[in-house]
């Protein structure tokens, strides 16, 4: 794909490399410090395949000692860092810069500490976000936010992402499931934020470091809220005519004051595929399939499922199954699950776009999304977490013919901005990385920017963290910090004043 | 002293700017139901949002709710109700601990206090509901940050960054919050007599089971005469909360029995109507509803330890305590002397959480740090923040302490 700009590297930096390398090596010994460019070569990309780079060196501490030492040399040294957890992030947040150490965590793989009482597992955060649920799994208990990269993802890496999952709706995402954090700023100081106790004391620096994707600061330990596992899953799969019927079952089952712990839509041309490839059992004469999970006890489930099959049914549902056993349910879910490796199949390349949208807006995006289509002259699938708005269009192209993926880039950034267009946001889960930065003035104004800036400067003075990510400008923040003040007379003579 | 009173955010703008301009500082105010909790601000204007009103969207199917930030939230979760809806969060009312009138509080003030209440332990606070934002910073600028919809990695979130920020950031202009459907109906399962080590076992077993408790609380017995006016008498409660439809709560409240009943074989049950009246009382700290200004301390700490802290602290200070959210909510009522010393010292000892001093005379404010102290990393990182929001330090100056945000001007200018 079309590269996008990055910071122009810092030709100082780069002439000081052998120098950089050593002193590193002074701080991580032995094999965590890699500059061979052959090795690099593992490092150069994440789950954004299409945008790679070598970094100027990779580092592997072991320690939050060899952090915290790593970031202030460089911080003192005035060198850039991108921070990495396991490198599964869809949208460039661990995409190496050439005059940047690349600070890869995925040493840090232990569970520390497992609290039942307590309900909550302390974790390093090179552990995967799957490894914490297999920790606690024996007695019972389980993770909730499930990201579909779910067996290499790190909690670590959930953090910076502040990763979903198909249960949000009901259980949160990664923020509402982490109670604390510690963490190295970029001058080298270890912080800690929260703990085992459930509100974080002052300003909600908890809240600003989840989901800020690797520039504020680079989290060292997680200490997550674990659950006990619902007594039952039963899942049902409804087609419908027509996206609308599909769209109105979703809100009247909400409407009905259920909240399913999984809801997912799928469009004609994504159930084809899916079934195709895993053979799920779905109705192939359908425009839209809903699955429908419910969990809790036994009697609950029964009773809601059947509450489900009724709306299902009343809003126009053609084919509808529930599953009869744990078996059937998890086979529902194969088809969904398999859903972008079954595009692989039927396309040679696809794109993967993560807006959110009010969810009665479906419709409406879903008939923009055709138009765009036809516009591009790409064909697009559509899965949706129907229960939260959140989108992931599929859009099918071939790089090797010319333009397509020029093509299929300007396709997803105007349907980025269809889902601004209705009350939506450009990103949901995958965060905004290299990908998405470009698009954020669609959303955010210049002082909308500036204020989410700000929050930069004073974690990151310098902005040498993960720099070219999120922001479209670079600013520098002596300039953020300015006022300017016309002095005098109030100028709004109307309020009122007592 | 000038008490500004703008009913739209661009009025709201202007007096902030030009406060800034004139680095005069603003005290913020909703409905003042909180204002008694904090350091003495010292303030020369007064910026009172009561005015700056209304629902501005409310889509019961999109589960979403946008309103001004002055807006009651009596009315908001009258309009919820209505619709058989709720703010999950469960934001309590400071009322009848700070002697106000009950029903106050705004939905900007909820947020600015991280509002929570004892189904914090299953669905979070106010921080965890929030989905968009609009406010003045203390520069005088508007911004937004957020949206309306659950799912949003958009950019960092400040709109959690306003969260127990207690208006020394910026002026909420407008909230958006996530709404949920309100539980058919619930119940609430009584254990008797148990002491408080026994009751922080009982909470844990029952909250570790898959019942999906969503209230965990333990009333030693002096609090428990004082909850229900009177109605449980002097003996100790641990209350147990099931909500849900109607066969689940049932289903769910036997498995608790069966699971507590070799441990807690003294047991009790509300049905619906008593027992929200009973989470009301304990959200709104009713036990502690004295019509005095004896110091109350709010501990946030590990869920387990909470009863040491009461132990240890009763060796040399007259305190009374209750607990919530498993034990992990200790609600202190001192004496006569806060012992902020004393009580954060032990918190420390005990796997650590935090104390805000949320009742006292204001003599006992202005010499304790209300809000706790924090490390100098993070003291200074928070300062940091606020200089970047209000440089000036022109918003409810002084109100956080030293300690959580140098927010007095002199500080703020020298940065």
């Amino acid at each position: 794909m079309s590269h996008p700009a990055l910071p122009e590297p810092d030709a100082a930096t780069l002439a000081r490399r052998a120098e950089i390398v050593a002193a590193l090596r002074s701080i991580v010994p032995g094999e965590g410090v890699v500059d061979a460019v052959a090795e690099m070569r593992a490092f150069e990309t994440d789950g954004l395949t299409a945008y790679r780079g070598l970094p100027l060196v990779v580092v592997l501490p072991e320690t939050v000692a060899q952090v915290s030492r790593v970031l202030s040399y460089c911080n003192d040294n005035n060198i850039r860092v991108v921070p990495r957890g396991s490198g599964t992030s869809l949208s460039g947040g661990a995409l190496p810069l050439q005059d940047a150490v690349l600070l890869v965590m995925s040493r840090f793989n232990r569970i520390l500490e497992i609290d039942y009482p307590n309900r909550v597992v302390v974790a390093q955060p090179g552990v995967t976000n799957l490894g914490v649920t297999n920790a606690v799994e024996e007695a019972g208990f389980y993770y909730a936010p499930d990201p579909s990269s779910q067996i290499a993802c790190s909690i670590g890496g959930n953090v910076a992402e502040n990763s979903g999952g198909v249960h949000c709706l009901k259980y949160g995402l990664t923020a509402n499931n982490v109670l604390g954090i510690e963490m190295a700023l970029m001058n080298g100081e270890v912080v800690r934020l929260g703990g085992k106790h459930l509100d974080s004391e002052g300003y909600d620096l908890l809240g600003l470091m989840t989901g800020s994707e690797g520039l504020l600061g680079v989290v060292t330990e997680v200490t997550v809220r674990i659950l006990k596992r619902p007594e039952t899953a039963r899942a049902m799969l409804v087609g419908f005519p027509s996206s609308e019927e599909a769209g109105r079952c979703v809100a009247e089952i909400i409407g009905a004051g259920i909240i399913p712990g999984g809801m997912e839509m799928m469009d004609r041309p994504a159930i084809h595929a899916a079934e195709d490839f895993v053979h799920a059992g779905y109705p192939l004469d359908v425009e839209a399939l809903l699955i429908v999970e419910l969990d809790g006890p036994a009697a609950e489930v029964d009773h809601l499922i059947e509450r489900v099959h009724e709306i299902a049914k009343r809003n126009g549902a053609t084919a509808s199954r529930i599953s009869q056993s744990d078996g059937e349910r998890l086979r529902f879910w194969a088809g969904r699950k398999a859903a972008f490796p079954a595009m692989g199949r039927i396309s040679p390349d696809y794109y993967c776009m993560d807006g959110t949208i009010p969810r009665k807006e479906l419709p409406r995006v879903l008939a923009g999304m055709h138009e765009l289509s036809k516009k591009h002259g790409l064909k697009v699938a559509n899965v949706f977490h129907a229960g939260d708005g959140n989108l992931h269009p599929l859009i099918l192209y071939d790089a090797n013919k010319p333009g397509e993926l020029e093509a299929a880039e300007e396709f997803g950034a105007d349907i980025l901005r269809l889902c601004v267009e209705v009350g939506g946001v450009l990103t949901g889960e995958h965060g905004v990385g290299v990908e998405k930065r470009d698009l954020m003035p669609e959303m955010f104004n210049e002082t909308d920017l500036n204020h989410q800036l700000r929050v930069k400067c004073a974690f990151d003075p310098q902005s040498l963290l993960n720099p070219g990510k999120v922001f479209p400008q670079l600013r520098r923040c002596a300039e953020l910090g300015r006022m300017h003040i016309h002095r005098g007379r109030l100028p709004f003579p109307d309020i009122p004043r007592f | 002293m000038t008490i500004f009173t703008p009913d739209s955010p661009e009025d709201v703008v202007a007096t902030v700017k030009w406060a800034a301009a004139e680095e005069l500082p603003l005290e913020i105010v909703g409905h003042g139901s909180k204002r008694g909790i904090g350091r003495p601000i010292n303030a020369s204007h007064t910026l009172d949002l009561s005015r700056l009103t209304g629902v501005t969207l409310y889509e019961p199917a999109e589960l979403v709710l946008s309103a001004r930030a002055g807006t009651a939230l009596s009315e908001i979760e009258r309009l919820l109700e209505a619709n058989h809806q709720k703010l999950a969060f469960e934001p309590m009312d400071y009322a009848p601990l700070l002697g106000g009138a009950p029903g106050g509080g705004t939905i900007g003030g909820a947020l600015a206090a991280n509002l929570s209440g004892p189904r914090r332990i299953k669905v979070g606070a106010a921080r965890d509901h929030v989905l968009g934002v609009e406010a003045a910073s203390g520069r005088g600028e508007a911004f937004k940050s957020g949206g309306r919809v659950v799912k949003n990695v958009t950019g960092y979130d400040l709109s959690k960054g306003m969260a127990g920020s207690w208006g020394t950031l910026a002026v909420l202009t407008r909230v958006t919050f996530k709404v949920l459907p309100a539980a058919e109906t619930e119940a609430t399962l009584l254990l008797r007599g148990l002491s408080d080590s026994q009751a922080t076992e009982a909470m844990a077993a029952a909250l570790g089971s898959s019942a999906e408790a969503s209230g965990a609380a333990h009333l030693p017995a002096p609090s428990a005469a004082r909850v229900l006016a009177g109605g449980l008498g002097h003996r100790a409660a641990t209350a147990i909360r099931i909500e849900g439809v109607a066969l689940s709560v049932a289903y769910r409240l036997e498995r608790v029995r069966d699971l507590l009943n070799p441990s807690a074989p003294v047991q009790e049950e509300l049905a619906a109507d008593e027992s929200r009246r009973l989470w009301r009382d304990i959200r709104d700290c009713v036990p502690f509803a004295d019509v005095s200004e004896r110091p109350v301390w709010r501990v946030s700490m590990t869920p387990s330890e909470g009863w040491r802290l009461v132990v240890e602290l009763r060796k040399f200070a007259g305190a009374d305590g209750f607990y919530d959210w498993q034990g992990g909510l200790v609600w202190l009522r001192m004496e006569a002397d806060p012992e902020a010393h004393q009580v954060r010292r032990l918190i420390r000892s005990f796997g650590g959480g935090h104390a805000t001093l949320v009742r006292a005379s204001l003599a006992q404010r202005a010499a304790t740090d209300v809000f706790e102290p924090q490390p100098p990393a993070l003291a200074a990182l928070a300062q940091r923040l606020k200089h970047g929001f209000d440089p000036k330090g022109v918003l409810n100056p002084g109100r956080m302490g030293a300690s959580a945000a140098a927010d007095s001007p002199l500080q703020a200018a020298a940065g």
